[in-house]
C-alpha cells in the first residue's frame, strides 16, 4: 500500500521495572485510515498508543528506548509534550467523563491551550458533539454533569473530547468493551467517516472489529510484531503466518 | 395454569441447618455487641457536657462571655481569653493552612517515589506523633528564643503552626487521593499540564476534604494548652470590654484553655460555676467547630460529581 507514513516507530522497547512490554518493535502507520491492531493480552498494545503521546511517561518505572517519529520528529525529543499531546486525541476502554458540564468537558483541552473565545468554543463543542453522534442526545442539556451520562454516551463525551483540539490522530484503545453494540456500531459508523481525514489507530480484543474497520492490521504477539498487512490478507485463509492464521481463527494458544 | 411443583430436593436446599441457624445467631450477636459498643460512645460525651452544664448553669450569661476578668479574676467574664484564643487560632491557621496545603499537593501529585519523598512522609508521620509539650520546648527554642520572637501571639501561633501541620498535610493529601486517578489521565492525555490539571480538576472536587482538615485543625489549636503555655500565653492583661484588637502579634495574649488552666490552679477562691462555665465555653467552642466540618463533609457529599 504506497501512502505517506503519520508514524514510524523504529526499535520502540518498552519494559515497566523489569517486566518487559514492547521489544524493539518498528512499525510504518500510513497517514489516514485506519490502523486497526490486534494481539492477546500483555502484548504491548496499550503500551504503544502510550507511547505516541508520551503518556507512557506516567507509567511507574516505565523505560523506554527507540523512536517513535511523527512526520518524521521524534515524539521524545519534542520539547513540547503538550502540544504533541494536542495533535494526538486517545480514547480509553473506560469511558471518563470528567466531572464537569457536557460543554465544559468538550471545551477543556481548548481552553487549557489556551482558547477564551466563547464563540468559538461554542462551534468546538458542537461540532465535536456532531461528530461523536452525540449531538442530538445531550444538545438540550449541556450544562448537566458529563459524569451523569449512561456509558455509551460518555464514550461519545470522551471521544468528542479527543476531538475537540482537531487531531491529526485519533487513537482508541478498545473503546467498546464498556458499551452496548448499538452504541459501538455508531461509534464505528463515525470513525469510519473520520479516516478519510486524520490517521486513526484502533487497537481491539474483538478481531472482527478489526475485520470490520481496519485498512491495515497490525497483530501484536507478546510485545513483538507478528505481521502487518492489509486487513484483507490477515484475514484471509493464507495469511502467511501460522500465528496470525490461528488467532483470527480464536484457535490461539 | 396449575401451581408449579417445587420438587422436593430443591425444597431442602432452602431448609435452615444448624450451622445455618448458628450462622444467624452469631449474626445476630455480633450486631447488638458492636452496636452496644458504638452507643457506649455517646455515653462519655454527654455526661461530659451534662455535668459540665449544669455546674457552670449560674454563671453562664452573656455578661460572662463579654466582661472582662475583675477582682483578681473571681469576678467578671473572659473576653481577653476569648480573643485571644480567636488571634492564636487566626495566625496559626494563617501559617499552617498554606503551608499543609500546598506539601500535601506536592507529595500527592507530584513527587515521585524517591527517597527524598520518603524522608519527608517519615517527617509527616514523626511530626505527627511529637507530644505537644515537647513542640512547645522546640518553640521557646526556636521561636521564642532563636527567632527572638520573644513570648508573644507569633511564637505561640508558629509553635501551634508546627504542631497541626502533620494533620493539615495528611488531610490533604488523602482528600486529593479520593479524586479518581482515570480524571488526571484524561486531562493529561488531552495536553493539560499536572497544574491545570489539579487547578481545574483535582482541587474543586477535594477542596470539601482540605477544609474539613482545616476546620479540626482549628478546634485542636485552640484546645491545646501546653504548646502556648512557654510560648505566648499570659496569665492576665488588662483589656476594655468588647475591644476587638486588644493584642499586637509581638504581645503575649490570653486563652481560652490556659485561662482555663490558670484560674483552676494558680487562684484560690474562684467560684467554681466560673471554672465550669469556662470549659464550657472552650467546649462549646470545639464543638461548634465540629459541627461545621460535618456540614461542610455532608454538603461536599451532596455535591458529588461522579
Amino acid at each position: 500500500m504506497v501512502n505517506n507514513v503519520k508514524i514510524e516507530i523504529r526499535g520502540l522497547s518498552v519494559s515497566y521495572g523489569l517486566r518487559p512490554a514492547l521489544h524493539g518493535i518498528s512499525l510504518d502507520i500510513p497517514a489516514r485510515g485506519i490502523f486497526a491492531i490486534i494481539g492477546p493480552a500483555n502484548s504491548g498494545k496499550s503500551t504503544l498508543l502510550k507511547c505516541v503521546n508520551r503518556t507512557v511517561e506516567f507509567e511507574r518505572g516505565a523505560r523506554v528506548r527507540g523512536e517513535v517519529r511523527i512526520d518524521g520528529v521524534n515524539v521524545f525529543r519534542s520539547g513540547n509534550v503538550y502540544a504533541l499531546r494536542r495533535r494526538i486525541g486517545m480514547v480509553f476502554p473506560l469511558p471518563v467523563g470528567l466531572p464537569l458540564s457536557v460543554y465544559d468537558n468538550v471545551a477543556y483541552a481548548p481552553r487549557m491551550a489556551g482558547l477564551r473565545d466563547r464563540r468559538a468554543l461554542d462551534d468546538v463543542v458542537e461540532r465535536c458533539l456532531r461528530q461523536a453522534a452525540l449531538w442530538e442526545e445531550v444538545k438540550d442539556r449541556l450544562t448537566s454533569l458529563g459524569t451523569l451520562l449512561s456509558g455509551g454516551q460518555q464514550q461519545r463525551l470522551t471521544i468528542a473530547r479527543a476531538l475537540s483540539h482537531d487531531p491529526e490522530i485519533l487513537c482508541l484503545d478498545e473503546f467498546s468493551i464498556a458499551i452496548d453494540p448499538v452504541t459501538t456500531m455508531r461509534i464505528e459508523d463515525v470513525l469510519t467517516q473520520l479516516k478519510s481525514r486524520m490517521t486513526i489507530v484502533l487497537v481491539t480484543n474483538l478481531v472482527q472489529q478489526a475485520r470490520r474497520l481496519g485498512d491495515l492490521t497490525c497483530f501484536l504477539n507478546r510485545g513483538e510484531v507478528v505481521q502487518v498487512d492489509r486487513t484483507a490478507m490477515i484475514f484471509s485463509d493464507r495469511p502467511g503466518n501460522q500465528l496470525t492464521y490461528d488467532y483470527t481463527r480464536g484457535i490461539f494458544g | 395454569m396449575n401451581d408449579p411443583v417445587v420438587p422436593a430436593p430443591a425444597l431442602s436446599l432452602f431448609r435452615a441447618t444448624s450451622f445455618t441457624r448458628k450462622k444467624i445467631r452469631v449474626q445476630k450477636a455480633a450486631g447488638i455487641l458492636f452496636g452496644a459498643m458504638a452507643c457506649a460512645l455517646l455515653v462519655p460525651l454527654l455526661a461530659l457536657v451534662v455535668y459540665l452544664v449544669v455546674n457552670a448553669w449560674p454563671a453562664l450569661t452573656w455578661e460572662f462571655l463579654t466582661d472582662v476578668p475583675q477582682g483578681g479574676m473571681r469576678r467578671g467574664g473572659i473576653w481577653p481569653a476569648l480573643i485571644g484564643t480567636l488571634y492564636l487560632v487566626v495566625f496559626s491557621r494563617l501559617f499552617s493552612t498554606p503551608v499543609g496545603v500546598l506539601a500535601g499537593v506536592y507529595l500527592n501529585e507530584y513527587a515521585k517515589d524517591n527517597w527524598l519523598t520518603r524522608v519527608v512522609n517519615l517527617a509527616v508521620v514523626n511530626l505527627a506523633g511529637v507530644p505537644s509539650i515537647v513542640h512547645a520546648l522546640f518553640g521557646v527554642g526556636a521561636f521564642v528564643i532563636f527567632a527572638g520572637l520573644g513570648k508573644s501571639v507569633l511564637a505561640a501561633s508558629l509553635t501551634l503552626a508546627i504542631m497541626t501541620l502533620p494533620v493539615m498535610i495528611v488531610a490533604t493529601r488523602e482528600a486529593l487521593a479520593a479524586v479518581p486517578m482515570a480524571f488526571r489521565v484524561a486531562c493529561w492525555n488531552l495536553g493539560a499540564s499536572r497544574w491545570q490539571t489539579i487547578r481545574t480538576i483535582v482541587l474543586p472536587n477535594s477542596i470539601g476534604g482540605i477544609l474539613t482538615g482545616v476546620i479540626l485543625e482549628v478546634c485542636r489549636a485552640a484546645g491545646e494548652t501546653a504548646p502556648i503555655m512557654f510560648t505566648g500565653a499570659i496569665f492576665f492583661k488588662a483589656v476594655e470590654r468588647w475591644d476587638f484588637f486588644p493584642y499586637s502579634p509581638r504581645e503575649q495574649c490570653m486563652a481560652l484553655s490556659y485561662h482555663l488552666h490558670a484560674i483552676s490552679t494558680q487562684v484560690p477562691g474562684v467560684p467554681e460555676p466560673m471554672l465550669y462555665a469556662t470549659a464550657v465555653v472552650l467546649l462549646g467552642f470545639v464543638l461548634a467547630f465540629n459541627s461545621l466540618a460535618i456540614v461542610v463533609r455532608f454538603r461536599m457529599r451532596q455535591r458529588k460529581k461522579w
